[in-house]
């Protein structure tokens, strides 16, 4: 039996360390300032937006807004609850279960999130469309002849749209409600059973309650990357808001129309998070007590297994084995395309930005979040909540907010130097790595900041006033006794940012210095001209260098798990 | 930013030092001459132009492709910008820097010689370096002669369910839908978007390729598509089977009884605060020039706007054609309404 007994403490915490920081101390200004920062790109485009130009308003309230606002809603539910539904259930499955290849799945799960969304709608269009292999044999089969004589799904669609991000997000669910099992203490858990509880009753009052904030910051996380995504409803024709916010922009040449967009799309997503927060109330849930032993698990037997098997299978072969086959049969023709010396080249800068910006957004996601949980006031807290914005703005309208601010920000220093000292200093960040960089921590500054945030808010805060009584400082404190707690959250925020920095691509083309390429904007070269089968090896490179710290991750989790032996 | 060891102390100064070597390393490289440009077309159809352009005449050139936001960046980037010209796919494109004053006149004899005057700007904001005609790709057997002509016989009720376009708001189509406005005014362009929106038979979706694939599988039995992709298409070895999705349509070009087919242009024009002017001009003369719109024609299927540039042979086989004469310029002008008659018609729902 557990020796150890976990409180809930279901209450309004003790305002994390209440105590004596005052506004002037390095965490809340350095806060401040750091979220300042991710804010100002964010800022420019509101600038923007308030900028006279051409309304647009009426004509796109009676035309087509009603229906990018249905779209989008329904884009969004959609992939929320199908996101939710795969996370959730595999996460509990590999986390509290035994079956078969159960310690493979734990990390295969994974694998979908080095697969971009854009490439996988290319694979599947190619797949299921009419003139693909499996309409084909169809109509081979059955006589068919022309499309009046039957019916099957239209792959490019709304659903279509929502199956394929569905199949690449649900590692972001899956990962955070997998930590968020994995650190749920033995105890709560024995008593639910002890009280009688089955295995689903256990899953639905405990732990899934338990787990909830993490769900709900996975699937926000979904979320925020779907309002953003543009190159899958770009393919598919589904009108959502952000195809909507570029049709503005560019075909009607409207860049404070296209602002004003994408600000009531933030609007709306601010709205969505205050909601969730309202209806979880005031609600947290704290592990109170350190101790910790394997969870014994379920061993599921005869059908149970195999439907196991097969609820983690299907996610892992439909976003991840399928289409690494299809594009390696592709890639097959157009290895030769680059000498060797340009392929490592471009590798080399893919990892370079993303190593960077994952060890940056770590650590400054990090930084804010002990901030707050050092001097939780209200206003910080809001200006933290809107530098976290960036991830739901669509790529291309944030890299014109970088832009602007890095625009005015060179071009006025070098307006003072002028006029100072009669040097020009030109574009100091404009047009270097140090702007793609700058822009991928505004949009990832969500995951990094989202994930830390979520593994530290289950550290009770009677440890920081432990730690204080024994006299440690907020630094000491948070190297000796959070950074060891969250380990597994830190590794988590680490690999997300890497792996979507791997991905991103408007803002690395609309960023990069000169002659600067990455794996994504090669890929994005040769799709932009019709060309998949060119774009494939690119795009299987940026999978194959997702892959491994994918796995590295699982394995990080695996062993954060507080009390965890081997098994 | 706080460093809270030693070894984060020293990787973080390493980290910068490493920001600020590439930085410096850029900034010594620029010394010989060199020429920078924001390009909307692809690095790999580019590189053998630039590379025949830097043996010719030593010149280096650097380049940015993409495709959205290079009226903001140049905009961003103010007097200090780095770029010298632009290089469009799009005479949209073209005609959006202009607008917003991002682009600066200039003049020269070889490029009045070689590019045609209604593929330049009067003032030479802009020049024209290749064109292609947006068509018709018709199914040889299901489709009879003379049935289709034009882009109006697109709309008439017996193609009804037979129709396959891309998005109506993909810039091909808005700038084809602005030719139409242009000629015919708003009243007639909205009835032919209906009328196309009518006719289709499936959503409109994919890409030209995918259009043409669509007639080759039977899903329908006209498209819209740019010329070059039927040259790309038929001459694909790396997928052949894109030669039958070639193969399998006849090129129309529309309007020849008419005002003429549809012509986009790629072009070029110079940045407003160009560091290299002269430099900028050389490589457009060359780009409009005999080895560089054979380069064009040969490796993209485009037509030359330089006289005397042979067709690649698979291009000259479709024989010649009247294209719309109205000023380039005027369409790009109606691009923005074509996008709201699209949204009116609810073209893409």
């Amino acid at each position: 039996m557990p020796s150890d007994t976990a409180a809930i403490t279901d209450q309004l915490a003790p305002s994390a360390q209440n105590v004596s920081w005052g506004w002037v101390n390095p965490w809340t200004i350095g806060t401040a300032v750091i979220a300042g920062l991710a804010i100002m790109p964010i800022a420019a485009i509101v600038w923007i937006a308030a900028a006279p130009g051409e309304a647009i308003w009426s004509h796109l309230a009676s035309t087509v807004l009603p229906g990018y606002i249905f779209n989008t809603l329904v884009l969004m539910l959609g992939v929320g609850a199908g996101t939710i539904l795969i996370g959730v259930a595999s996460a509990w499955l590999v986390s509290t279960c035994r079956f078969p290849m159960q310690t493979m799945f734990e990390w295969a799960m994974l694998l979908p999130l080095a697969m971009p969304a854009y490439v996988i709608a290319y694979v599947y269009t190619d797949i299921f469309e009419f003139a693909g292999p499996v309409q084909e044999v169809l109509r081979d089969l059955f006589g068919w002849t022309s499309k009046r004589d039957y019916w099957f799904p239209e792959i490019r669609s709304l659903g279509g749209a929502i199956s394929m991000m569905t199949l690449v997000l649900y590692p972001y669910v899956y990962l955070l409600s997998r930590a968020a099992f994995m650190e749920q203490s033995v105890g709560v858990l024995e008593a639910s059973r002890v009280l009688g509880r089955g295995p689903w009753g256990s899953f639905f009052s405990v732990a899934f309650p338990l787990a909830r904030p993490a769900v709900v910051i996975g699937v926000s996380l979904v979320m925020m990357e779907t309002l953003n995504d543009f190159g899958t409803v770009d393919f598919f024709g589904v009108a959502t808001f952000t195809l909507g916010i570029y049709d503005v922009w560019l075909n009607m040449n409207n860049v404070t129309g296209a602002a004003q967009l994408a600000l009531t799309l933030l609007i709306f997503v601010i709205v969505l998070v205050l909601a969730e927060r309202f209806a979880r109330a005031k609600k947290r849930y704290y592990v109170s007590s350190g101790k910790y032993q394997p969870l014994p698990r379920y061993q599921l037997l005869g059908p149970a297994k195999w439907l196991a098997v097969a609820v983690c299978a299907a996610p892992v072969l439909l976003g991840f084995i399928l289409p690494v086959a299809v594009l390696g049969f592709y890639a097959s023709a157009h290895l030769n395309q680059f000498t060797n010396s340009d392929m490592l080249r471009f590798a080399g800068n893919s990892i370079l930005l993303s190593t960077l910006a994952a060890i940056l957004a770590v650590l400054i996601g990090t930084f804010m979040a002990y901030g707050i949980r050092l001097r939780g006031e209200k206003l910080l807290k809001t200006i933290v909540r809107i530098a976290s914005l960036g991830y739901a703005v669509p790529g291309s309208v944030l890299a014109v907010g970088v832009l602007v601010t890095l625009g005015a920000l060179d071009n006025s220093i070098d307006g003072t130097m002028r006029r100072s000292f009669g040097i020009s200093t030109g574009l100091l960040l404009s047009g270097t790595i140090v702007a793609v960089t700058y822009g991928y921590l505004v949009r990832f500054l969500a995951l990094s900041f989202g994930s830390v945030e979520a593994s530290l808010t289950k550290v009770t805060p009677n440890m920081d006033g432990a730690a204080k009584s024994l006299g440690h400082g907020p630094l000491s404190t948070l190297r000796r006794i959070h950074i060891p707690m969250i380990k597994g959250g830190l590794a988590t925020a680490v690999i997300l940012v890497f792996v979507d920095a791997m991905k991103e691509q408007p803002l690395t083309v609309i960023l990069r210095p000169f002659d600067f390429h990455t794996m994504a904007t090669i890929v994005h070269e040769f799709a932009s001209d019709e060309q998949i089968g060119e774009a494939a090896p690119a795009a299987l490179a940026i999978v194959a260098f997702g892959i491994l710290p994918v796995i590295l991750l699982s394995m990080a989790i695996r062993h954060s798990r507080p009390g965890h032996s081997q098994g | 930013m706080l460093t809270y060891n030693n070894n984060k102390a020293l990787k973080t100064t390493v980290l910068v030092l490493g920001l600020a070597s590439i930085m410096a390393t850029e900034a010594v490289m620029a010394k010989a001459e060199e020429v920078k440009l924001y390009s909307e077309r692809q690095p790999f159809l580019m590189k053998p132009l630039l590379e025949a352009f830097t043996r010719e005449t030593g010149i280096k050139v650097h380049m940015v492709y993409l495709k959205k936001g290079m009226v903001e960046r140049l905009r961003a980037e103010g007097a200090n910008t780095p770029a010298d010209l632009i290089l469009t796919a799009d005479i949209g494109n073209l005609h959006n820097h202009a607008k917003a004053g991002l682009l600066q006149k200039s003049s020269s004899p070889i490029l009045q010689a070689n590019i045609p005057a209604k593929f330049r700007h009067p003032d030479g904001l802009w020049y024209g370096l290749t064109s292609r005609a947006r068509v018709i790709f018709a199914h040889k057997d299901r489709v009879k002669p003379g049935e289709v002509t034009s882009y109006a016989d697109l709309a008439k009720p017996h193609m009804e369910g037979r129709v396959c376009v891309r998005s109506g708001k993909h810039m091909y189509n808005i700038s084809l839908l602005a030719s139409i406005i242009a000629a015919e005014g708003e009243a007639a362009a909205t009835e032919w978007a209906r009328g196309l929106k009518a006719n289709l038979a499936r959503r409109p979706q994919g890409n030209d390729r995918a259009q043409v694939k669509a007639v080759y599988h039977g899903e329908c039995d006209v498209v819209l598509a740019n010329t070059y992709y039927m040259g790309k298409m038929a001459t694909n070895e790396k997928s052949p089977v894109q030669k039958k999705w070639a193969a399998s349509a006849n090129l129309i070009f529309p309007n020849q009884a008419g005002r003429g087919a549809h012509v986009n242009i790629s072009g070029a024009g110079i940045t407003s605060h160009s560091k290299n002017k002269a430099g900028a001009i050389k490589l457009i003369e060359f780009l409009s020039g005999h080895v560089a719109q054979k380069i064009y024609a040969e490796g993209n299927f485009e037509y030359p706007v330089k006289a005397g540039v042979a067709l690649h042979p698979i291009v000259a086989s479709w024989g010649s054609f009247k294209a719309d004469a109205a000023y380039l310029s005027k369409i790009a002008e109606q691009r923005a309404l074509a996008a709201k008659i699209m949204d009116r018609v609810r073209f893409n729902n």
